[in-house]
């Protein structure tokens, strides 16, 4: 048992911090610290840095660009970028599709998507999510009909993150009406221009409109686009959301805004001295800050079980971060919040930056409202808990 | 970054766990309580015959040079079944001071402690210092011939079994200055030492002790009689780790016979464990589990760190979520298994005890908590 890096991963820490340093726009750094939205051009640019490096897709295998870096190494970047903080991968495509692809795609979609994910010259969303599909994710009802060289897909998708700067949605429609739900569902690749798709904006509870609805009303989709066989499609998408959750723990993230509270708090005056120099408060955040400790350790646990077994099915376990992990976010948001005090009140969504007085605090309310999502998406923590009872404890 | 025991270390946990598997079970638990003294001197033989009483001594002080993994694996394994012997006492606190003693006080006793003919207590606590290991009035005069020590300790872990107690008294200074306090080994038949011995909650045994003008010798001093209290910051550190891993042992059993239970008790015709209330407390109580043992191995892992400042922080870290989890999982436990978890005759209670004193011993998770926010946090 040894939890020290060796010699060879404080080096490559050491160039990842440097590169971060030299490469990203001190300008989006400050925004991510800020707690605010970077726009679509920083999330391309950035990525497009990375992936000249060699390290847009560090985790993918190596014959479709990625690094072939040991677990502990992966862990490592992923820590250093999130702790920077410089803008995480868009998941959609990196994380999500980019492994469908690779995985169950045919050498035609690899050659033609992979390298234009990992460039990121297209921007994905998710189409899995439905008005009456959330949880209960294979009731879906958005359906593809093969007729010739084309589905002809119909209905309606949700909670579809970012879809406004989409250019393509991968979704499960459903293929087969009469065998069991699970069975009928199939992995489509559509392209958001195609004729049928409209994009309607949700507003969200902090006033953005990073969530959208996706109809299709008749949308032809070449058969070309299937990904894998038809019908196999919730295969596909529990081996996604496996992926999916191992990176949820989002434990740099959270060191970084531990750092954030505690210049705030500096800055804040309670009673003449400043906040952080309030017991009170210095407990709840170290209370934070060593369930934050736990996370981590976790997640390097789960991380060496799997540099030592191998990469195989994600670990029941990993359910502990989705949940430790955004319950940890959701805490220092709060705290995050009660920085502010009462200049939480103002509701400035366009700042320019001129009012030093509410600018700081501004974007901190809608960030504690717009994090209660983080326990509810990936599979919310209440199905994880699901997960836990049944793939682990056997009940 | 590696969590796997070594060949060595694994082959430690099966002896330990065969032996506590095939002569440890609940209701020879209850014989052993039983017996004078409140623990098993046959089970205690057994332990100095598989080596395990001088694991972390060195070789030349006759025991086997094992590190703190080792002690965190026999630690767990205690835990796990519920082990009322006075290991912590012995072996890891009169042990950890002895370790730091001279190669004189190591010799007249490390080799009686490994082949399990001698026992330790620590008498540290006092009426009013509760957490605060800087807290002592007991105090320590000097004489012609080395010490005279007068005052009062409480609930020193086997204190009635001792061969030799571990008193921290006042050489000088006022009663909470960290300067002035000594560490004296007194033997327990000593003129003028008074024990009153006694059950503990969780089926364990300690005693008051009244010390009056009781003599002893120079060299009964552990490091320097008037700058003790560094060595008794880091033993009780070496407590705290190995309560840890004590914890997560009695939590994993806890959480495994609760989760048994669930899925046998039946109620409104189904096995209760199917119902969705009860899975979801089970897996938090998992969870719980899991992340205190993350912090376990954090604190063994740091037991070797030369920084003592970030070894102290790194253990209050620890033990605070050590307690938090202790107590949702021993809490829990109980409550999956309804009213015969609140009897005396099952296991689950008996879990949830010891887990609870677990808390209540070397500093509670809000004493912890506070060092560590006074400490400006943990993470950089």
């Amino acid at each position: 048992m040894d939890l020290s890096f060796t010699a060879d991963e404080i080096a490559f820490r050491d160039e990842v911090r440097e590169f971060f340093e030299d490469n990203l726009d001190p300008a989006v750094r400050a925004k991510l610290m800020a707690t605010r939205h970077v726009s679509k051009d920083e999330q391309v640019s950035w990525q497009r840095v990375l992936n000249r490096k060699g390290w847009g897709v560090p985790h993918w295998p190596v014959e479709y660009g990625g690094t072939g870096w040991s677990a502990a190494k992966q862990y490592i970047f992923l820590e250093e970028l999130q702790k920077h903080p410089a803008p995480p991968p868009l998941p959609f495509g990196v994380n999500m599709v980019g492994p469908v692809i690779y995985t169950f795609g045919n050498d035609a979609q690899k050659k033609h998507y992979l390298p234009r994910i990992a460039n990121m010259d297209d921007w994905w969303c998710q189409g899995f999510s439905e008005p009456g599909a959330g949880s209960d994710l294979a009731s879906l009802k958005t359906t593809a009909k093969r007729k010739g060289d084309v589905y002809i897909v119909n209905g309606q998708k949700t909670w579809t993150t970012l879809a406004q700067h989409a250019d393509w949605i991968f979704c499960l429609c459903r293929t087969d009406s009469d065998v069991r739900k699970q069975l009928g569902i199939s992995f489509l690749l559509i392209d958001m221009a195609s004729k049928g798709v409209t994009v309607r904006p949700i507003q969200m509870i902090d006033g953005g409109a990073e969530i959208n609805e996706v109809f299709f009303d008749d949308v032809l989709v070449p058969a070309e686009n299937l990904v894998g066989e038809e019908n196999k499609g919730w295969d596909y998408a529990k081996f996604l959301l496996g992926h999916e959750r191992v990176n949820i723990a989002r434990v740099g993230i959270s060191k970084a805004r531990i750092r954030r509270i505690r210049e705030l708090a500096g800055n804040v005056l309670s009673g003449g001295k400043p906040l952080i120099e309030d017991p009170q408060f210095r407990q709840k955040l170290a209370a934070t800050e060593i369930e934050l400790k736990a996370l981590e350790l976790t997640q390097m646990r789960v991380v060496a079980a799997e540099g030592k077994h191998g990469k195989g099915k994600p670990d029941p376990a990993s359910s502990i971060l989705k949940i430790k992990g955004s319950e940890i976010q959701q805490t220092l948001t709060e705290l995050l919040l009660e920085v502010t005090g009462p200049f939480a009140m103002p509701f400035l969504p366009e700042v320019d930056g001129t009012n030093d007085e509410t600018d700081w605090a501004s974007p901190i309310a809608p960030t504690y409202f717009n994090y209660r999502k983080v326990s509810i998406y990936g599979g919310s923590n209440e199905i994880q808990r699901n997960i836990i009872a049944k793939a682990v404890l056997g009940l | 970054m590696d969590f796997d025991l070594s060949e060595e270390q694994r082959l430690l946990k099966d002896s330990i766990d065969g032996l506590l598997k095939s002569s440890y079970d609940f209701e020879v638990r209850k014989k052993y309580r039983a017996e004078p003294g409140g623990y098993s001197k046959a089970m205690w033989g057994k332990f100095a015959e598989q080596g395990l009483l001088g694991l972390p001594f060195s070789e030349e002080d006759g025991g086997f040079g094992a590190g703190p993994i080792e002690t965190m694996v026999v630690m767990e394994a205690l835990g796990r079944n519920l082990v009322v012997e006075p290991y912590l006492d012995t072996v890891v606190i009169g042990g950890g001071f002895l370790r730091r003693g001279s190669s004189e006080q190591r010799a007249a006793h490390l080799p009686r402690i490994i082949e399990g003919s001698k026992s330790m207590a620590f008498a540290q606590l006092e009426r009013g210092s509760r957490y605060d290991l800087g807290d002592v009035a007991t105090s320590a005069k000097k004489n012609a011939a080395g010490y005279v020590l007068n005052g009062e300790k409480f609930v020193a872990g086997h204190g009635d079994t001792a061969d030799t107690l571990i008193v921290t008294a006042r050489t000088a200074g006022g009663q909470r200055d960290a300067k002035g306090i000594g560490v004296f080994l007194v033997p327990a038949n000593a003129k003028g030492v008074d024990i009153r011995g006694y059950e503990t909650q969780d089926g364990s045994r300690a005693a008051d002790i009244k010390l009056t003008n009781v003599e002893i010798p120079a060299d009964a001093v552990i490091g320097d009689a008037e700058n003790g209290l560094p060595i008794v910051e880091q033993v009780a550190d070496d407590a705290r780790i190995a309560l840890c891993a004590e914890a997560v042992g009695a939590m994993e059993e806890a959480l495994k016979i609760s989760v048994e239970y669930i899925k046998e008790r039946k109620q409104f015709g189904v096995a209760i464990g199917s119902f969705q209330a009860l899975q979801h407390r089970a897996a938090d109580m998992f969870t719980a589990m899991e992340t205190a043992r993350s912090m376990s191995y954090l604190a063994s892992m740091a037991s070797g760190l030369t920084d003592l400042d970030e070894r102290a922080i790194t253990v209050a870290a620890a033990k605070v979520q050590i307690g938090r989890s202790a107590r949702f999982v021993g809490q829990g436990g109980v409550q999956l298994h309804g009213g015969i978890g609140v009897t005396m005759e099952y296991k689950i209670g008996h879990y949830f005890k010891r887990l609870t004193m677990i808390e209540q011993q070397f500093g509670d998770a809000d004493f912890h908590l506070s060092s560590v926010a006074r400490a400006g946090g943990l993470i950089t």
